[in-house]
């Protein structure tokens, strides 16, 4: 034990390698209690029933190779398991019995190899501990001393720390040198476009019609009941060629209609909602998972991802978890044939927080 | 010496892996075959006089306390003019009426009454005002288009009951139930009546056709078991991560001890 | 198997024989064999946790090799129509459709894919309960502290690999996963949005992702976890492994079975089982089932949506935090509710990393430390690992606050004030308990050895008395008990310039807390002058 270290005269119980190194690192504030007990020793060497009954043994090697013909047997089942189980049927069922037994086949052939290897080391090899010598990981003096000498030398002869100059011209260089690399990211992302504005605008304007996710169908006001919730999609965007889910992972929204008594709406947001029927920003303004759980007689709305509660019959505050702003409210009204219609975008910019938002 | 070879490698946990996997076999193909059983539909008139008097008086000795005696609703329980037969059919179907106790939703329990029953039920409370009807077979059936039912479900239904329909929380203890024992006939229901804090879905926002086309992926999932193997309940990473730290890292480090103990 | 020792002379020599020589003669490889081949690797069922990250990573390695011939990074869109009959023409990008194929038209190939991921969270578990094993045995100490910093830079790079590895399907889990790396990006201050946008190749979701987040997952990652798995592997060696007390082991020695051929064997069959578990894992039980999840979209998202197990952390964090955490202050949004768990989960990672370095300069102890703590006798380090871990597994578990609400009937809202506290109170909790159970065995392991065990023989004396007779420990077994150290605390020193620092006070006041209520072990003068008087 560790005050050995320091009366090495008690490590001669121990084994006959404490000889090797007496180190003088500084123990800390450990104590060397003189007092205490000495090493015992290797304790008797206690034979395997293997060592003692030769039946056994031949046993244990018999469990050894019965495991590796096992082996064999498992793999040769999983190639078996390959032809007979095909699964181009388009049948959920065939895919699960080929992946079962392939699957049982290369399990039987690597558990049965690698037991007999174990088994095989445990009880037929030879039983023997072997006792290393440590040695203090610095190495020894001499070696330390060389080391010293050959940085010593080295910069006796490059003049690394003499000629100050090209050393720090060399740093200074080595320094500059990373930028170009660092400069080549801003290609990650287009070089025309910005983030924030992005951010800023989804694809609602006056007078888009609210479609139905994913179909595309616009919406009339006569169609949503008190308590129903629709997922809504601008319309056109479900024929977007190009930027589809960009501009969807914006622009979702979900429509819900209220008993316009139960609405407690905000005085200067009392002509966003029609009728009872009201539509927030499905994405959440804490990290952006889509806000969609929707309880009819609370209203209160839930995000799956981290439990922020926003309560819609009070303009989406939030009432429990982890975001801060209310969902942003997509004004709407209906147009001349009584679809719903987008009175404008957003008036702020949807999802997370960002640090340019203000 | 064969005979003698068979016997040690029986000992070997290799055999208790084996009888494992057959066991798991077996369980996954019973299990198979006793979830193709059907909901019947009882041939009974909904709109004869006689059904709606028979409901009349099982509704008034059964739920007229807190619904009231003719439906119109007291302080215990909401009224149920225009709720339709399909609403009934689902709340006393699945057996979450009548309620026990009052909780944050009603509990899924044993039903309590015969189809014939619940049927007499459905059709008295239809006769107080017009509501949602009990869906004909044929939107039930299974039929459908699964891809545009998955898809469907996906965007209306998954948030709450999760994409593979094991259920989910909601706020204050409420939750989505799992779906994976509902029948086709419950989930319409479900969908035109929006039970407990669960939307409606009208026909205009999910046509019943579509509706079919969810109940058909419903199907498809309650009638075939993943590719992969057990689903650990569809629960996702939480269920799979707890998987490998109990079961897996559980199970080395069972062998770790047998590798490093001395072989007797 | 012959033996490979090279011959002299021109005698017959056999084929492996004249193959070593062969071999050798062109490869030096005889130095190494001579210097490693019999090194004496010390036996302990713990000391084999490492070697289950290892061989986990070569699965990961094998099946991932399969799967990159049949995957396609690309987020081009296409109508899926391959066999799964519920996906059959959804618009999806080439990766979840590729992924797909590999799972119902590729014979085999859901297994080789469930294998991968299996044997992804099986490496970081692996790496998890390893470090715990280190940490608690005090294994980190002089010499090793480099080889604790370059194994705990291997669980993050693990669970970088991890999660790019979750995010490649685009399937609606990973793509929400992903909406949530977003927003937590964006809520960085001053950068945030601008690593978004680069990250992303432009808005989220883009294009890009999926396809930089392969070369990531795919050739930068694993390369830097196989540099440092040699590394970590070079310094086993350099350091020889640490080995528990016990009779004959001391610091100057290693004791155990030699590498050949007993070890190789060992480590060499339990890489075929681990591999063996993993594939009996992933042909029983689905992982990832992405035909559930579907292609990714904006808009829908899953009840239950987490990430895998070693990210629950992090999310867990996030769920954590109470309302109304973000302002807006000089113009600019801060989003402390994003930023608190960051800055918190980042101050851990840190003080984890540099554990070893803030315990030594504790204790002062400068020695090398060859044999393994038992976790008792470090009574305030394993107070303190105690607390780490209710700390982490506060976290951890409210990543699944939604199920655990569903699963045991509570509200979640209960469920997330209940995390709160323990995650806050809990590690105090935690380290009370666990000092004063370490003490009370340490006080028990005194007793054993002052007045040997309960035999379970009852005598009666002579007058009456019945007593259970106690039996002195044999020498081996008392040595286990009593060889550890102990400490006191570090005395307040002036310095060169007769000055006593700040930095000295704290020091020292860090040493009194760390070695309070230490017990120290028997010496023979106790058990001479004690043990007589009993009995």
């Amino acid at each position: 034990m560790a005050q050995d270290d320091h009366s090495g005269a008690e490590l001669t119980a121990a084994d006959s390698s404490h000889a090797a190194h007496e180190s003088d690192a500084s123990p800390g504030t450990a104590l060397i209690v003189q007092d205490a007990f000495a090493n015992p020793g290797f304790p008797p060497h206690r034979p395997r029933v293997t060592d003692e009954d030769p039946k056994r043994e031949k046993r244990a090697q018999r469990t050894v190779y019965t495991l590796f013909y096992l082996s064999a047997l498992g793999s040769l089942w999983a190639v078996a398991a390959y032809m007979l189980f095909p699964m181009e049927s388009n049948n959920v069922g065939d895919v699960r019995l080929n992946n079962l037994f392939i699957g049982l086949g290369a399990t039987l052939a690597l558990l049965a190899l690698g037991i007999g290897i174990v088994h095989w080391g445990k009880a037929v090899m030879v039983d023997v501990e072997l006792v290393d010598e440590r040695h203090e990981v610095g190495g020894s003096p001499e070696t330390q001393a060389a080391a010293a000498k050959v940085f010593a030398d080295a910069d006796r002869e490059s003049g690394f720390t003499r000629r100050a100059v090209i050393r720090n011209s060399l740093i200074g260089a080595l320094v500059v040198f990373p930028l170009p690399a660092v400069v080549l990211f801003r290609g990650f992302a287009p070089q025309d476009e910005l983030p924030v504005p992005l951010l800023s605008h989804t694809m609602w304007r006056k007078g888009t019609r609210l479609a139905l996710d994913p179909s595309g169908v616009a919406i009339k006001a006569s169609d949503v009941t008190i308590g129903s919730a629709f997922h809504v999609i601008p319309e056109g965007l479900a024929e977007l060629e190009h930027g589809k889910l960009e501009e969807k992972a914006k622009a979702a929204v979900l429509l819900m209609r209220l008993d316009p008594s139960e609405l407690n709406q905000l005085p200067e947001r009392e002509s966003w909602s029609y009728d009872g029927i009201v539509a927030y920003s499905k994405i959440c303004t804490h990290v952006g998972c889509p806000v969609a759980l929707y309880e009819q007689h609370t209203h209160h709305l839930l995000c799956p991802c981290h439990q922020s509660q926003f309560d819609v019959a009070n303009h989406c505050e939030v009432i429990f978890g982890p975001a801060k702003r209310p969902l942003p409210q997509l004004p709407i009204a209906i147009d001349d044939e009584g679809y719903l219609i987008a009175q404008s975008d957003f008036t702020e910019p949807v999802g997370p927080s960002f640090w340019e938002r203000h | 010496m064969n005979r003698q070879k068979r016997r040690t490698g029986r000992r070997h946990p290799l055999a208790t892996v084996a009888l494992l996997a057959i066991g798991l076999i077996f369980t996954g193909g019973a299990y198979a075959a006793l979830s193709a059983g059907t909901t019947a539909q009882a041939e009974t008139d909904l709109t004869s006089q006689q059904t709606i008097d028979e409901g009349k008086k099982l509704f008034q000795a059964n739920c007229a306390t807190c619904h009231g005696l003719s439906g119109e609703g007291t302080g215990t329980g909401p009224s149920l003019v225009g709720v339709g037969a399909a609403s009934v059919d689902f709340q006393v179907g699945t057996g979450r009426m009548p309620m026990q106790m009052q909780g944050p939703q009603a509990q899924v329990k044993p039903v309590q009454f015969t189809d014939e029953q619940i049927l007499q039920l459905a059709a008295f409370v239809a006769s107080l005002g017009p509501g949602p009807s009990i869906p004909p077979a044929h939107l039930v059936d299974g039929g459908g288009d699964a891809a545009n039912g998955a898809e469907l479900f996906r965007i209306n239904c998954a948030m709450c009951h999760n994409v593979a329909g094991a259920g989910g929380a909601l706020t204050e203890g409420k939750f989505a139930p799992a779906l994976t024992e509902t029948s086709g006939v419950h989930i319409y229901e479900a969908m035109v009546t929006g039970p407990q804090n669960m939307p409606v879905f009208s026909d205009m926002n999910i046509s019943p056709e579509d509706k079919r086309d969810i109940i058909t992926y419903l199907k498809y999932v309650q009638d075939n078991r993943s590719p992969g193997g057990f689903e650990l309940g569809s629960l996702g990473p939480v269920a799979e991560g707890l998987f490998i730290w109990i079961f897996g890292l559980g199970a080395i480090v069972a062998i770790t001890v047998w590798i490093t103990a001395k072989s007797n | 198997m012959s033996t490979a020792s090279p011959t002299t002379g021109t005698q017959k020599r056999s084929f492996t024989t004249a193959a070593a020589v062969y071999v050798n003669e062109r490869t030096s490889v005889a130095g190494f064999i001579k210097e490693l081949g019999r090194k004496a690797f010390p036996d302990h069922w713990s000391f084999l946790l490492g070697e289950v990250a290892l061989f986990s990573f070569v699965v990961i390695l094998i099946s991932g090799t399969f799967l990159t011939f049949f995957f396609q990074a690309s987020m081009a869109e296409v109508h899926y129509d391959g066999s799964y009959v519920p996906l059959k023409g959804v618009e999806m990008s080439v990766a979840m459709a590729s992924t797909l194929d590999i799972s119902f038209d590729i014979r085999g190939g859901l297994f080789v894919r469930q294998m991968h991921h299996w044997a992804a969270l099986l490496f970081v578990a692996a790496i998890g309960l390893h470090m715990l094993r280190i940490y608690f045995t005090g294994a980190f100490r002089k010499p090793r502290e480099f080889n604790w910093v370059i194994g705990f830079t291997l669980f993050i790079l693990a669970m970088a690999e991890g999660f790019t590895g979750y995010s490649l399907p685009d399937d609606l889990l990973s793509g929400n996963g992903l909406r949530i790396i977003d927003g937590l990006i964006k809520g960085i201050p001053l950068v945030g949005t601008w690593i978004s946008f680069l990250l992303f190749g432009g808005e989220f979701p883009g294009t890009q992702i999926v396809g930089r987040l392969y070369s990531l997952h795919i050739m930068l990652l694993p390369a830097l976890v196989i540099a440092f798995i040699a590394l970590h592997l070079v310094f086993v060696v350099v350091h020889k492994h640490t080995q528990y007390a016990g009779p004959g082991k001391t610091q100057q020695n290693a004791v155990g079975p030699p590498v050949l051929p007993v070890y190789a064997a060992k480590a060499g069959g339990f890489f075929f089982i681990i591999f063996g578990v993993i594939a009996l894992i992933a042909s029983l039980f689905t992982i990832n089932p992405i035909w559930n999840y579907g292609p990714y979209d904006p808009s829908p998202v899953s009840a239950g949506t987490q990430p895998d197990w070693y990210i629950g952390f992090a999310d867990g964090a996030l769920r954590l935090i109470p309302p109304g955490w973000e302002f807006v202050w000089l113009d600019r949004t801060w989003s402390f509710n994003i930023l608190v768990p960051l800055i918190a989960i980042g101050i851990f990672i840190v003080l984890v990393l540099l554990y070893p370095f803030i315990e030594a300069w504790i204790t002062g102890d400068k020695r090398e430390h060859h044999i393994a703590d038992r976790p008792r006798n470090a009574p305030t380090r394993t107070a303190i690992g105690a607390a780490g871990v209710t700390f982490y597994a506060g976290l951890w578990a409210a990543a699944s606050s939604d199920i655990l609400a569903t699963h045991f009937s509570l509200t979640m809202e209960g469920v997330i004030h209940a995390l709160q506290a323990v995650v806050i109170l809990g590690p105090f909790v935690a380290f009370f308990i666990a000092k004063r159970v370490c003490i009370a065995l340490q006080k028990k392991d005194r007793e054993i050895v002052l007045h040997g065990f309960e035999s379970g023989r009852i005598v009666r004396l002579p007058g009456g008395e019945f007593i259970e007779v106690h039996e002195q420990l044999d020498e081996y077994d008392r040595w286990r008990l009593v060889s550890f150290e102990t400490y006191e605390p570090l005395m307040i020193r002036p310095n060169a310039r007769g000055k006593i620092t700040v930095g000295q006070r704290f020091r020292a006041s860090l040493s009194r807390w760390f070695f309070e209520d230490r017990i120290a072990p028997v010496t023979k003068g106790e058990i001479e002058s004690g043990h007589g008087g009993h009995h």
